[in-house]
Formats: structure tokens, C-alpha cells, sequence
């Protein structure tokens, strides 16, 4: 039998295998004790000396042809076994995946988080205090006197032990004065209270944060720096800021700040009643008064304080157009700002 | 208060355009809330004179009338009851147009045809309501244009005015105001005295100096009180938002607006004896004008006669006394009351008049010969009458003092930041009318002013200092950054944030939740029976009348919203506030509440179908606690609005921190929520507490692993297996795990099999099996001692 004829064959068989079993075989075919190559080696014994050599090199050329062959089927079989496992494996990798859906934090808690990462930068603390409130630490030491017509501004919550829910988180500025000498400079954010009824843009609940800065040689000038960077900082846009002279008790001299509205930036637009400014902070030079409740010397010491209402921050800032659905808690609202 | 600007610009004749002048007015601290047009358009209506009125021949309620326009006489189809010949009126002419656009023409009602039309104030858009036809003054000219008649082309513009600034709610004011702002001088109306004309006085007295320094009174008699108010002051009464009533009434109305004294006129006939202005007495009573009935007492300031209360100072006058259609003698009331008085009795009986609202502002208390010398000779014009000398009581020292302040030049640079020249300074003072003289040179220079009687709200320096600035403009002063000093603080372990609390909770899939603080009491003592929780006095609604004591009524409450809304998978939190009676004190604890009901997973292809149970509640809470390192166990709870068999109590260090687990399934009926609503409610101090931690020793050493399935009483709790087991293996027991529980079929009914893996390792060498046998043979030995346990 010629060596050609039969590593044709055997590569051609070599070829043909479909796995390592069938590999195998063939391999054992022509390469085994029995193998036909083999066979054929083990025949050179009965050839001419002459010759043996020459047909040797040929069948020893053919049979490390046909192992490398082998080798390379072998891979390829691995291979495509791979492959086909891979196949068998694969997934559709458009179905959604296994993880829960997390959960979201209130538009109002995102913007208490706006507001503080802004002052906390510049240094001032974040404190807090209770919300039930006595007369003195939400009216008297905030220069607001029992008769008071600017108690008729804040239509106050009674409760049945004498106390009240507080009209704003001025109290916690008291507080803070109270505890800790100047400088001060710190903001109160949290919940407030007053006898409104639930509308599109009342509750008789809402929240607010309230700066204050005393030190020496605190001027309007900074009061006016500190809240118009402010306002800028929380809209990420150097919008408009108007400061008219108003009244507080508190405060004096005192201002209301108008801000260029958000929505059509000044042209005048629903929002903002045509008017092209939105009201949304009041703010002035602490009252002398008030400093001297707490025992600063008025003297050597003034101060800054602002106050503004949150929800109002966050309805302007998503654009919620009704503040109603601030407490209704839906999940389909309270997801949307996550 | 609404001002028409007409009336305004008589005072200041400034003639800045109506959005300047309101521009000016809003940066000054006087905040225009609106304006309005006080008549829509309309055109080609002109005063007319209806010279005879005869019956329609074809319809009964109609008449036909002849009208002089001025420039000829029309017929005209009127169905008006009050048309009478000699009225004048608002006549639309052929071609006229009305403000609902409706163009008058040339019209046949029932065979005859009417050349123009007679109007009420309703179809000139001037008033909602009115019976007949408009009857204008009969001095004006035929053919004149009504708008021009009547001013109509005027602007109501409404001022939301500070407390402090009781000295603008007037025309007066508000044009003093203008008037230093557009640096024009007001021209006030010539108010002469009115000379008596009789001897008739009524007497007055007062026992409360304090409560009302100064009371004038004056008679006028013979009143006729069934005039007519000429039409230019029912038109400003209306323009400034009050209904013309009578002669006696609008006169006080307009010396309100005009000046800002307010003024009361009673019937003289009604009242006895004299005025006696003292506080009430216990049991003392009387009906309002408004037809109230109320009781008084020892704090009201009153207005009497011999027979008792007649008005209440300053609030509201009594039914008794006042004017009506049978009034002939007329006593006028001008007052000076103090503020506080007022507004404490306005508060009290929730009485907010305009008058009221004026004194607890203040008056200027200079005012009141003025303003009733002005009221008598406007009544005496529109309704005639003799007027008698005025009777003034008065205690000089219980008035009001002009204030005397001073500014120094250091300190309103201070405080405003930047230089202010004192030229300008002097100027506004001076325009303000408050006298201000001066001592001093450079940063020295100091100011003392006098107020005038009608600012009494500038006590102090820094209210100078806002008047200046208010004038100077707060827009004219530059803004800059405080520059401040920048102390470090501390990075303190124990606080851990609330931010940190929030978005692991977040992150766990529950939304965040803002509930009211007050609810409805009956949820409250369904979810805290016996809470006792504070009640508000005076609450917006029934829903919101008490305070909470705990989160779950806001959580339960917005479940059933959106229960409601069709979402079946809830997971809610929320922290804040909580509040409780101690005693006498109150605690008000930041608590951290949450709630889950439906599905644990949301819908899909790959997730499970369950509904959410006790212990996805209970890894929630351990993953929040698992925050503060500190010794955290559970205990069964025993608590009434929770699930017996399904609630426990958070242990930290010990003490209860928390409750979780399912509602009560009488409490999920009563809130008609479905079953299997889970809660938890934490107490936020023990959540956010935290203990640093420090570095232990990490063993390099084999760990063995070895399980154990034990059989044990149903009743006995796992956690006790986990307790023996730890106290009897100490640091070598690397980790402990529950990894399966079993009841059911090979196991007896009242028996449960837990198994429980162990992990083995010793800090510094390998352990041998010998060793770890023996082990396993102690603990098995405490547990079979201590729990009955055995080896399954």
C-alpha cells in the first residue's frame, strides 16, 4: 500500500471527525499499535536496505503530518464545543434584570440637600430644633410682642399644653444664640406651621430654612452678597435678584427678595403673573432687639438673617406645579425625582 | 388697601405713568400687589336727561321716555322701575358700545323704536348687581362723556402694606409717601372749621386714659339721613372697595380713606346720658351692628352711655345706637385708642374692621380735630343738619410722645456697608418730615430727629437707618461676600447622617413620604390607643387636629392613597418628628417610620410572585441598625396595633429602640386596608448612634466548617440556640449561620428542626479534628441541657 494513499485517506478521516471520540478513532486507526501507519512501518523490516530509509522518512514525514493534523482537529473540536456550549448558554440580553427597583427621596428633602451642600461649603453649620414652640422662643424674643399686628402675618397653630407649632424656624436662630457666642453663622432648615388651608400653593404645613450671621462688621452689603450667591448657586443661573425694603419684626431694615422667574427669566409669563419676578425670600439686619434678648452686644456686634420657604425652592426648581400633591405621598409623583 | 389714583394724584400731582409710579412705590417697601381699571372699556355713553316718561302702549312693565342728550331728544324704550322724568342719567347713544360689546342701534321693542339706551351700573360693568337705572348727580352737563364725568379712566391700585407702615392706610398717606419719592410737596385739601351752629353737646368721659387718650365728640342735629351720597364719593367709596350704606356712614367711610381717622356716628336719639369710655364689666353684653351677640368683660375697652355698651373701642359700633333710616341727630365719634387695645380686642372677638386694622396699627394721634371738622362739613353738605361744638376729653400725657432718635454717621455706614453721602442722608431725613438736626463733623456726625405724629414706628437707630436706605434704594448698594474667619470643625463617629439613613433606606426601595404632623384623633388612637396625644386648638381642619405620636398614621394614610390609585407594591418611609406627652413635658422625637405591603419583588420575568413578610421587614431593620455597630437583638413584641404572632421589639444595648412586623389584622379592617401590611418605627437616635469601630485581628489559620440539624420545640427561639451556642464556643466560633428551618412531614407536629452551620478557626494555629469534635460534643450537650435540643 502506498504511504500517499493512505495519509490521504487518514487526513481526510481526520477531518471528517465531529468529536474527541470519532478523533480518537481515527488517531488509533492509523497511529494505534495496529494503526495502518504503523503497520506499514513495522512492513519496512521485509524491504530492500537500499530503500528502507527513504520509504521510512516518507512514513515518519506522514504519520508527524497526520499527529499535527490530529492536534489541530483537536483544537478545533475543542473549539466549536465551546462554541456550541457558549451558544447553548447564551441569554437575551434585552430582558430586564434581577435587581429591585431602589427607592427616592422627597423633591423637599432634595432640595433641603441642595440648599445645605451650598451653605455648608462656605462654612456654616445646619442645626435644628423642636417644633413645638413656646411663645417666647417663636414671638417675644423675636421682638414680636403679644399684641403685635405682625402676629395677624403668622396665624399661628395652638395647642392644648399652652405651646404652639411653630410659624417659622426662627426659634432654632434664638436657640442658637442662646448656646453659642459669635460668630455665628448657621442655617435652620425644617418643618413649619400656620392656620392656611390646603391649596394649590398653601398648606398648613410646609418647610423652610432660615440663615443667620452675626459678627463684627456684618453689614446689608453682605446680606445682599450671601443671598444673591445663594440664589445663583440653587438655580445654577446668575438670574435677577431685586431686594424691596419690607417689614419684620425681626429685621430692620428689612427687605423681600423678588427673583427673575425661572421660567421665562423676566418676559412675564403665568408663573409669575406677568410680572417677570417671583417673590421667594425675606432677610435683613437682625433687630438690635432681638441680639440683645440673647445677650450680644448690639454694640459690637450684627448680623444677617434670611428665610425662605423650601417647598416654594422645589416647586420652582422641578416645576410642580401644586403643592397638594407635596404631601399626598403617590408613589408615581415621589419616584419621578429620584 | 385698594387707593384710586385719581383721589392720590389730587393730593401730589405727580405725573410718572401708573406702572412708574407703582414701580416706585414696591421699592420703596410699599408693595403693589394689582392694579385694576376701576371701569371697563366702553364708549359713546354720555350724561342725559329724561325729560318725560309715558307708559309703552303695548307692554306694561316697559315705558317710553324722551331724553336730553345735550344735543337733542331721543325716544327711548325703558324698562327700568326707577326712571322718572328729571333723572339723570347714563344714556348710550345710537352707536354707542358697551363693555360686553354690545353696539347700541336704532331697535323696535314692541312697536315702538327706542333710539339709544338708559344704563345701570351693571351693564357699565361698574357694579354686579344694581336695581334700575344708574342716577347720576343732577348738576352734571347733558352730552358730557361719562367716562369723563365720573373719572373713569382711573386706576385702583392695591397696596399690601407692612404692619409698621399704619401711617400710609390713607390717601394722606400714601401721598406724603409719594410726595418723597417724586420730591413734590402734598397739597391737602383746605379743612376749616365748621363753626356750631347750636349749644347741643352730648357729654364725654373717660376712664381709661391709657386705652383711649383722646376722645372727641360732636352733635349735629336735624340730619336728613335719607340723601342720596353724591355720586364722586360713592364712586371713591367704591373705587377703594366699600358699599355706599348712608349719608352718616359713607362720611366716616371717607374720612377713613381720606385721612385715616377712623370715625364712628351714632344715633343721639339712641343714646342716654353721656359717653363714658371705661372697660367692660363681668356679665356685660351686647349686639353688634353686625347683629352678633357677645359678652365682655373686664379687658375690653368700651363705648357706653347710661344704658350700657354702645360700641366696642375702636372695633365696632352696637345696634342699639347705630344710625338707620330713622336717624335724625347724629353724634360723630373721633378717637384716639392705643393700638395694643384695639388689636387685642379685634384678635379676641375676631373682629377685623377697618377700623380696627387702622388703630392696632396706629393713628396719628394729632389727628382727630382735623378729621372731625372734615366729617362735619362733608355730612352737613350732603345731609345738612346744625352741628353743635365739639367736646374733646383728653389726657395729654397718655398720648403718644414724638419719638426723638438718633443716627450716627459710623453706625449707618456700618450697617449698611458702604458710604452713604450725608448730604443725601439730611435730604431724605428732612423729606420725611423727621426734623433731623445735627452735631458733629466726618465719622463723628450724628443726626437726632423728631417724628412726625403719624410715624410712631421709628423708635430706634437702625429704623433710621432703614428709612435712609429704603429712600437711598436697596438696589443702589453693591453686594459683597462676608468675609468671615474659617475655624475647623470636627469629624465626629458618633453622628452618623441622617442623609446616610435616608439613602440606605433609598437604596432598600422605599420612597420617601412627607406626612402631616397633626391627623385625624381617630387614626391616632386606632395606631396609638391611649396616646394621649396634643391636640391644636384652633386646627384647619378635623383631619388635623391632633399631633402625632408616631409615623404610622401618615404611613397608613398615604398606603391607602396610593392603594387607592391602583399601585399594588408600596414600600414608604419617612422621618421626622414625633410628639408625646411625659408628664407635664413633652417629648419631641425624631422618629424613622416606614411601611411595605405587595409584591417583594416588582413584576418580571425572572422574579418571585411572593408578597413581602415579616422578614423582609425585619432585614430592613437590621440592615438600617447594622449602620451603628452597636449590640442589636429582637424580641417577640407584645404590642396591640401589631400582629401577635408577627411583631417584634429592636433591642439595642438592651434597650427598645424600635417595633416592626405586620398591623394587627383588626387594625388593617378598620383602615379597610387589605391583609399583610408590614411596618416598622424606629427611634432616630438609636438608628443614627454610632460606636467607632477598631481593627480586630484577621486569623490567616483553616478555617472547618461543620453543621449541625438539631430537632427542638417549636415555641423555643432560634435566637436562644444562636446564644448558648456562642457563649459556649467564645472566639473560636469564626461564624454562625441558621441555614435551614423545617417543619412538616418527618418532623413531630410540636417540633421544628433548625440547622446551623459553624465555622471554626483559632487566631494562631490550625485546629485539629479531635479538638473541634470535642467542641461540637460541649455544645451539643448545653443546647440538649438547656433547650431539650437533639441531634436530628
Amino acid at each position: 500500500m502506498n504511504v500517499d494513499g493512505i495519509e490521504k485517506a487518514a487526513l481526510a478521516a481526520v477531518e471528517a471527525t465531529t468529536d474527541e471520540k470519532s478523533l480518537d478513532d481515527a488517531r488509533v486507526r492509523y497511529l494505534g499499535r495496529k494503526g495502518e501507519l504503523t503497520v506499514l512501518l513495522r512492513s519496512l523490516g521485509g524491504m530492500d536496505a537500499a530503500e528502507r530509509p527513504a520509504a521510512g522518512a516518507r512514513i515518519n514525514a506522514a504519520k508527524v503530518r497526520l499527529q499535527q493534523a490530529i492536534e489541530r482537529r483537536k483544537e478545533a473540536l475543542a473549539t466549536h464545543q465551546l462554541e456550541r456550549e457558549l451558544a447553548e448558554e447564551a441569554v437575551d440580553v434585552t430582558l430586564p434584570g434581577r435587581s429591585r427597583p431602589g427607592g427616592s427621596l422627597h423633591p423637599i428633602t432634595m432640595t433641603f440637600r441642595r440648599i445645605e451642600r451650598i451653605f455648608e461649603a462656605a462654612g456654616y453649620d445646619v442645626v435644628s430644633g423642636p417644633e413645638i414652640e413656646d411663645e417666647y422662643h417663636n414671638f417675644e424674643a423675636l421682638n414680636i410682642p403679644a399684641d403685635h399686628p405682625a402676629r395677624a402675618m403668622h396665624d399661628t397653630l395652638y395647642l392644648d399644653n399652652g405651646m404652639l407649632l411653630r410659624t417659622h424656624t426662627s426659634p432654632v436662630q434664638i436657640r442658637t444664640m442662646e448656646a453659642q457666642p459669635p460668630p455665628i453663622r448657621v442655617i435652620c432648615p425644617g418643618r413649619v406651621y400656620r392656620k392656611d388651608n390646603v391649596d394649590a400653593s398653601h398648606s398648613p404645613m410646609f418647610h423652610q430654612v432660615e440663615g443667620l450671621v452675626v459678627d463684627e462688621g456684618i453689614a446689608f452689603a453682605d446680606l445682599k452678597g450671601a443671598v444673591v450667591d445663594f440664589v445663583h448657586g440653587f438655580f445654577e443661573q446668575d438670574l435677577g435678584v431685586r431686594f424691596r425694603p419690607s417689614y419684620f419684626p425681626f429685621t430692620e431694615p428689612s427687605a423681600e427678595v423678588d427673583v427673575q422667574c425661572v421660567h421665562c427669566l423676566g418676559d412675564g409669563c403665568q408663573a409669575c403673573g406677568y410680572t417677570g419676578w417671583t417673590e421667594v425670600l425675606g432677610c435683613g439686619m437682625v433687630h438690635p432687639n432681638v441680639l440683645a434678648n440673647v445677650g450680644i452686644d448690639t454694640e459690637r456686634y450684627t448680623g444677617f438673617a434670611f428665610g425662605f420657604g423650601v417647598d416654594r425652592f422645589a416647586t420652582l426648581f422641578y416645576e410642580i406645579d401644586d403643592m397638594r400633591l407635596m404631601f399626598d405621598n403617590e408613589l408615581r409623583f415621589l419616584t419621578q425625582f429620584a | 388697601m385698594k387707593y384710586s389714583e385719581q383721589w392720590l394724584k389730587e393730593w401730589v400731582p405727580v405725573t410718572v405713568s401708573t406702572d412708574a409710579l407703582c414701580d416706585q412705590l414696591t421699592n420703596a417697601g410699599l408693595e403693589v400687589d394689582g392694579t385694576e381699571r376701576v371701569a371697563p372699556a366702553f364708549s359713546g355713553v354720555v350724561v342725559a336727561e329724561v325729560t318725560a316718561v309715558e307708559p309703552h302702549p303695548n307692554a306694561s312693565r316697559l315705558s317710553v321716555c324722551q331724553v336730553d342728550d345735550g344735543a337733542g331728544t331721543s325716544t327711548v324704550v325703558c324698562g327700568a322701575p326707577n326712571v322718572t322724568p328729571g333723572l339723570v342719567g347714563a344714556f348710550a347713544r345710537v352707536g354707542a358700545v358697551l363693555p360686553d360689546g354690545t353696539a347700541i342701534g336704532r331697535s323696535e321693542l314692541r312697536g315702538v323704536v327706542s333710539e339709544g339706551m338708559l344704563l345701570s351700573t351693571t351693564e357699565l360693568g361698574l357694579d354686579a348687581d344694581a336695581d334700575g337705572i344708574l342716577e347720576l348727580d343732577a348738576g352734571l352737563e347733558c352730552g358730557t362723556d361719562l367716562r369723563e364725568a365720573l373719572g373713569l379712566d382711573d386706576v385702583v391700585i392695591d397696596i399690601d402694606l407692612t404692619p409698621n407702615r399704619g401711617d400710609v392706610l390713607s390717601i394722606r398717606g400714601l401721598a406724603r409717601e409719594v410726595g418723597v419719592l417724586n420730591r413734590m410737596p402734598v397739597c391737602a385739601p383746605r379743612i376749616d372749621d365748621v363753626q356750631a351752629e347750636t349749644e347741643t353737646v352730648f357729654g364725654v368721659e373717660i376712664a381709661n386714659y391709657a386705652g383711649c387718650p383722646r376722645y372727641l365728640g360732636r352733635v349735629v342735629e336735624g340730619v336728613d339721613i335719607g340723601r342720596t351720597t353724591p355720586l364722586w364719593m360713592r364712586e371713591r367709596l367704591r373705587r377703594s372697595g366699600l358699599r355706599p350704606i348712608d349719608p352718616a356712614v359713607d362720611v366716616t367711610n371717607y374720612v377713613l380713606l381720606e385721612l385715616g381717622q377712623p370715625m364712628h356716628a351714632f344715633d343721639l336719639d339712641q343714646l342716654s346720658g353721656g359717653i363714658v369710655v371705661r372697660n367692660g364689666r363681668a356679665g356685660e353684653s351686647m349686639t353688634l351692628l353686625d347683629g352678633r351677640d357677645i359678652e365682655v368683660d373686664e379687658t375690653v375697652l368700651l363705648i357706653t352711655d347710661s344704658d350700657g355698651p354702645v360700641a366696642i373701642a375702636g372695633v365696632m359700633g352696637g345696634e342699639r345706637s347705630g344710625v338707620g333710616t330713622g336717624t335724625c341727630n347724629v353724634f360723630l365719634e373721633c378717637a384716639y385708642f392705643s393700638p395694643q387695645t384695639v388689636a387685642r380686642t379685634s384678635r379676641r372677638f375676631e373682629l377685623h374692621t377697618d377700623a380696627a386694622y387702622r388703630y392696632a396699627r396706629g393713628v396719628d394721634c394729632q389727628l382727630q380735630a382735623k378729621a372731625i371738622q372734615r366729617a362735619t362739613r362733608l355730612l352737613v353738605e350732603i345731609a345738612g343738619g346744625r352741628p353743635g361744638p365739639v367736646v374733646e376729653a383728653v389726657s395729654e400725657e397718655d398720648l403718644p410722645t414724638a419719638n426723638r432718635v438718633s443716627l450716627r454717621k459710623s453706625r449707618l455706614d456700618l450697617l449698611v456697608g458702604e458710604e452713604i453721602p450725608v448730604g443725601e442722608v439730611e435730604q431724605i431725613l428732612e423729606r420725611l418730615e423727621l426734623s433731623p438736626s445735627c452735631v458733629g463733623d466726618g465719622d463723628a456726625r450724628v443726626w437726632t430727629t423728631t417724628s412726625p405724629s403719624h410715624r410712631f414706628d421709628i423708635a430706634r437707630e437702625e429704623d433710621l437707618v432703614e428709612e435712609v436706605l429704603r429712600i437711598h434704594g436697596y438696589d443702589a448698594i453693591d453686594s459683597r461676600v462676608p468675609i468671615v474667619p474659617l475655624p475647623l470643625g470636627r469629624a465626629r463617629v458618633s453622628e452618623l447622617l441622617d442623609a446616610r439613613l435616608k439613602d440606605l433606606l433609598v437604596d432598600l426601595g422605599y420612597a420617601e413620604a412627607i406626612t402631616y404632623s397633626f391627623i385625624d384623633p381617630r387614626i391616632a388612637d386606632l395606631l396609638d390607643p391611649g396616646g394621649d396625644p396634643v391636640s391644636v386648638v384652633n386646627p384647619v381642619s378635623s383631619e388635623h387636629e391632633v399631633m402625632r405620636t408616631s409615623l404610622l398614621p401618615g404611613l397608613v394614610t398615604a398606603l391607602g392613597n396610593n392603594l387607592s390609585r391602583q399601585t399594588a407594591r408600596v414600600r414608604l418611609f419617612e422621618t421626622g418628628q414625633c410628639f408625646r406627652r411625659e408628664g407635664d413635658d413633652l417629648a419631641q422625637l425624631t422618629m424613622c417610620g416606614g411601611i411595605l405591603f405587595g409584591p417583594r419583588e416588582t413584576e418580571g420575568w425572572a422574579h418571585d410572585r411572593e408578597q413581602v413578610d415579616f422578614f423582609d421587614v425585619k432585614g430592613d431593620v437590621e440592615r438600617l441598625f447594622a449602620l451603628g455597630s452597636f449590640r442589636v437583638g429582637y424580641a417577640k413584641a407584645t404590642d396591640p396595633v401589631l400582629h401577635p404572632g408577627q411583631s417584634a421589639v429592636v433591642l439595642v444595648e438592651g434597650e427598645v429602640a424600635g417595633r416592626f412586623g405586620r398591623l394587627h389584622p383588626e387594625v388593617e379592617s378598620v383602615l379597610e386596608l387589605p391583609g399583610g401590611v408590614f411596618v416598622f418605627e424606629l427611634e432616630g437616635d438609636a438608628v443614627l448612634a454610632r460606636r467607632r469601630r477598631r481593627h480586630g485581628s484577621v486569623s490567616r489559620q483553616p478555617s472547618v466548617r461543620r453543621d449541625l440539624a438539631l430537632v427542638v420545640d417549636r415555641e423555643i427561639p432560634a435566637a436562644s440556640i444562636e446564644t448558648i451556642v456562642r457563649a459556649r464556643l467564645g472566639e473560636i466560633l469564626a461564624e454562625f449561620s441558621f441555614f435551614d428551618v423545617y417543619g412538616g412531614e418527618g418532623i413531630d407536629s410540636n417540633k421544628k428542626s433548625v440547622a446551623i452551620g459553624l465555622t471554626f478557626q483559632h487566631r494562631s494555629r490550625t485546629l485539629t479534628d479531635t479538638e473541634i469534635a470535642q467542641h461540637l460534643d460541649d455544645t451539643l450537650l448545653d443546647l440538649t441541657r438547656r433547650l431539650g435540643v437533639r441531634l436530628r
